[in-house]
């Protein structure tokens, strides 16, 4: 039933934006067309995943085709259903924000393309993570990546946006290559292809090579550091919706390859854990470092997503060590505080995205320095966008604490473990990741405070207006959605619960992580901050108004405030071995020195100074088969043809 | 819920809603001690709360509810924070995983703090919120290696079995005692006392806590310093469990042992800040990674 119901709502979203196509240019017909189909896809599919939390071991559907490397395999598992939910819940939202944020009237030339690709995508996520065939997944995975680069492309008359579509091109590209060697990999092995692992050794070279491929393939995707180069600028050039579908969404479909591969390994080495429990670490705290450094709003939400992705790759490697050990708590607590950490991220990026979206559309700029005082003129977004920042940085009572706190008991268990001295390595994990949660508040409280609070720094700030009510209807959805899991975190346990049974933990999650209590503590914080709010506001009723009165200062300007950049100047300072800040300082000298201008900015380190330079290197050494390169489709496909024969000969 | 456990419950809240002032008090009185001044009565905290409760106030018209909101959430999260901590074994909520939500929830106070302090618009005030978080950002880790030998010794997150005792090896006492000096280097640092920063200068660029709050007045500045002080005690509180955990679970020693211990910590305090002068600011972020080595250590004894 949820298959049929998948692949419906799969077919639904693919459709959406064809009777667009046929429609008149300037009409509203086809984007409320396109929405609604996306709309009916979204009922279909989280109903498909509701109904597979519910159903404890689906059968799937099997048919026969005629491509080959086996049957037709469709199945909606507890892990699946987990993805399948989120996929259709935030593509829909995105869908209806985008009929105010991308209207068709003012975006004649590309509204109904990007409207083909946004269903085009989703469709192809929502089919990826049902298939259990490999050259299905792997379909849905290609469509996918191409749907995302036509989508991030949207204004491909802007050379930076061709740019960074390039980049993404040439790095999605890199992953599917390690996923085709995988595949490969795993059918010389079983003889299958499809995820079934039984009868791979973990320890041995094969299992080996499954694992660093998996890693590096849906790494690429997940945005790994240092695989995440492709992201900051993805992210920051796509319009907003889909900027929103691709952070909250789409990068987890890396999350859920990686889950998918390592379900299927009962006994991995202990070294698959802490690689992944490392890398996360890594991940987050550069993550989070790089974008305390930046300007650019969107840009800044774009490495948050590294940090939660680093964050939810701790969550699995903790899994994957629970395994290695055999202590099956780990690998819930791990499990759920990384697969709720995906919906979680899921929600506040979303929000936190598509509140960025009305920031552009109400000011047309996104450069922190030059927004300021919109909680003002935008009272609805910012109070929206406050809720994404508090979710994001893990902190009570919303949805992110709740799953921080998953992997932090997961972390504490494993240092709390008597046997063997593995548990140190595992000792940095929990520091590492209060020092990611203290560093985002400080990245948020920077964010929030640049855009909404204070003066505004220019005249496009200070002209604000606020988003109409379909861009701020998604935006509510998300933020009850964040508080909902947050203050009543035992909702979601049967959907974790169902998800854990995929990787064969039986406990549920009740008894590992007090539900009821996080409730209790959540609402008596909420009954702490009313009741202090309530006697701080009977004793201010009918107090003054005057200038911030700056220690005395006579004339205050705008431009005086805290700028952004002087509000990272610290941080960015203490990482700057890692950061490599660029700054144009000119020095002052005399009691009258002449005008300057300061001008610091971080661009993406790992970018400029190692996979650049290094694909320069590659592209010199491989100089001398340029000439195979001839540019057109004959040739290419003259070459699979000769390829083709070769191996026929060879086998 | 039996009718001694609520006594208990009400004693606990009342003690830690009703005292902390006090504990400036006692700081300020030992600094009047060591510069060989009479110094301000013990209560001249809650004289000058009342005062401030009292006031009118003026708000900036750059300010929005947010402004509010800073002084509300720093005394709501400290206040919430105080039930999770145990006292004789016993806290009014306790729960495993108690102890992120107690560092999380000075977190979100602190997330509100420095929110209030940038809707003012002012440099001044900009500067002390982008100190306050940054600095925060180094204390963390070193209170989470003080949990995490903690979790390890009692196999536990819930500061109920963290701050219990029990029968702990006796090597973990070098452990211990590294988690609490470093603990004591983290309390001062996030309650912006010198050497990170001092309560006595106003209207100078070197300030921290002090700055952010330049333009909360009257009843707002008066939540304000009264956050400020249930987040040292409750600290404060923190450190003393883990110094004297093993008193057993006689509410009546626990409590005089916890009451003694606050007073040593705030003569302690008192102390530190008459002998030391501030630290230059470019030297604050050392004290705070070696604060966070110390406590990595205490975990790395653990390992033998």
């Amino acid at each position: 039933m949820s298959e049929a119901l998948a692949l419906a709502a799969c077919a639904l979203a693919a459709l959406s934006g064809m009777p667009g196509l046929f429609l008149p240019r300037e009409g509203r017909a086809g984007e409320r067309l396109a929405c609604a189909l996306i709309a009916t896809a979204d009922a279909a599919g989280v109903t498909a995943a509701v109904l597979a939390f519910a159903s404890p071991s689906p059968r799937g559907i099997s048919l026969p085709w005629a491509v080959p490397g086996g049957a037709l395999e469709v199945r909606v598992d507890g892990l699946s259903a987990m993805f399948l939910a989120q996929i259709f819940f935030i593509s829909a939202l995105g869908a209806v924000y985008g009929l105010g944020y991308w209207r068709q009237v003012e975006h004649p030339h590309n509204g109904r393309k990007l409207r083909l690709f946004y269903g085009l995508l989703t469709a192809a996520m929502g089919l990826l993570v049902v298939a259990r065939n490999a050259v299905l997944f792997l379909a849905g995975w290609e469509v996918m990546a191409l749907a995302a680069f036509l989508t991030i492309t949207t204004e491909d008359e802007k050379p930076a946006v061709r740019e960074v579509g390039y980049l993404y091109l040439v790095a999605t590209r890199l992953g599917t290559l390690c996923l085709f060697a995988l595949f490969a990999l795993l059918y010389g092995a079983t003889g299958r292809f499809d995820f079934d692992t039984r009868g791979v050794e973990a320890g041995g070279p094969v299992g080996t090579a499954i694992f660093l491929l998996a890693l590096a393939g849906f790494g690429i995707k997940a945005g790994l550091m240092p695989l995440h180069v492709w992201l900051p600028g993805a992210h920051g050039s796509a319009p907003t919706h889909v900027s929103a579908l691709m952070s909250g969404v789409l990068i987890k479909m890396g999350i859920y390859g990686l889950a998918r591969t390592a379900a299927g390994f009962a006994h991995p080495p202990l070294w698959w854990g802490g690689t992944l429990l490392s890398l996360g670490a890594v991940s987050a705290v550069l993550g989070v470092a790089f974008a305390i450094g930046q300007h650019d709003l969107k840009r800044l939400l774009a490495y948050h997503s590294v940090e939660n992705i680093g964050i939810i790759c701790m969550g699995l490697g903790l899994a994957l060590l629970g395994r290695a050990v055999g202590h099956p708590e780990l690998v819930l607590l791990g499990l759920a505080g990384a697969l709720l950490h995906v919906w979680n991220h899921g929600l506040f990026k979303a929000l936190l995205f598509l509140g960025a979206g009305s920031v552009i559309h109400g000011t047309g700029t996104r450069e922190l320095d030059r927004l300021g005082g919109l909680l003002k003129r935008m009272p609805a977004t910012a109070l929206l966008f406050l809720v994404g920042a508090v979710a994001i940085c893990g902190l009570p009572p919303l949805n992110g604490f709740v799953s921080e706190l998953f992997v932090y008991l997961g972390l504490f268990q494993a240092v709390a473990a008597r046997e063997g001295r593995w548990w140190i390595a595992t000792a940095f994990a929990a520091p590492a990741l209060a020092l990611v949660g203290a560093l985002a508040l400080a990245c948020f409280v920077k964010a929030f405070g640049a855009v909404f609070l204070g003066e505004p720094r220019s005249q496009d700030a200070l002209r604000a207006h606020e988003a109409p009510r379909t861009m701020l209807g998604p935006m509510i959805a998300l933020a009850a959605s964040c508080a909902c899991i947050g203050l009543a975190p035992a909702m979601v346990a049967p959907a974790l619960d169902s998800a854990a049974a995929s990787w064969g933990v039986r406990t549920p999650l009740a008894s590992a992580v007090p539900l009821e209590k996080i409730t209790l503590a959540a609402v008596l914080l909420l009954a702490a901050l009313a009741l202090a709010a309530a006697a701080l506001a009977s004793r201010v009723r009918g107090s003054s108004a005057a200038p911030t009165w700056d220690c005395g200062y006579a004339a205050p300007s705008a431009r005086m405030q805290y700028s952004s950049s002087s509000f990272a100047q610290m941080l960015v300072g203490l990482f700057a071995f890692a950061l490599r800040p660029r700054e144009h300082a000119p020095r002052l000298a005399g009691p009258f020195p002449a005008r300057a201008a300061y001008h610091g900015e971080v661009p993406d380190a790992i970018l400029d100074r190692l996979v650049l330079p290094s694909l320069r290197a590659a592209g010199r050494a491989f100089e001398a088969l340029r000439f195979i390169e001839r540019g057109n489709v004959q040739a290419y496909l003259g070459y699979i043809l000769l390829t083709l024969v070769l191996l026929l000969v060879w086998k | 819920m039996t009718l001694r456990t609520l006594l208990l419950d009400l004693a606990h809240l009342s003690v830690f809603l009703l005292l902390p002032p006090l504990l400036l008090g006692v700081i300020n009185k030992t600094k009047a001690a060591f510069a060989g001044r009479v110094g301000p009565p013990c209560l001249q905290p809650y004289y000058d709360l009342i005062k401030l409760w009292r006031k009118g106030s003026v708000f900036s018209t750059s300010t929005s509810w947010v402004f509010k909101a800073g002084p509300v959430a720093g005394v709501a999260t400290a206040a919430l924070a105080a039930l999770l901590l145990p006292v004789a074994g016993h806290a009014p909520l306790s729960f495993e995983g108690d102890a992120i939500l107690f560092a999380y929830l000075f977190a979100l106070g602190r997330f509100f703090t420095v929110a209030a302090a940038l809707d003012t618009g002012s440099a001044f005030e900009g500067m002390g919120g982008a100190r306050e978080v940054t600095f925060s950002s180094l204390a963390e880790p070193a209170l989470f290696f003080g949990l995490l030998v903690l979790g390890r010794l009692s196999r536990s997150l819930s500061l109920g079995a963290m701050l219990a005792g029990g029968n702990w090896p006796p090597r973990a006492a070098a452990s211990l005692v590294l988690v609490v000096a470093a603990l004591f280097i983290v309390l001062l640092a996030e309650n912006s006392r010198v050497p990170f920063d001092d309560p006595n200068t106003h209207l100078e660029l070197t300030m921290i806590h002090e700055v952010m709050v330049l333009d909360h007045g009257g009843p707002a500045l008066g939540a304000v310093l009264y956050g400020a002080s249930l987040k040292l005690f409750v600290l404060a509180a923190l450190i003393v469990g883990i110094a004297l955990r093993h008193l057993g679970a006689n509410p009546w020693i626990a409590w005089g042992a916890l009451l003694s211990g606050l007073f040593a910590v705030a003569v302690g305090i008192g102390v530190v800040e008459s002998v030391m002068a501030r630290l230059r600011l470019m030297h604050v972020p050392s004290l705070l990674v070696a604060a966070c080595m110390l406590s990595a250590f205490g975990i790395v004894l653990l390992a033998r």
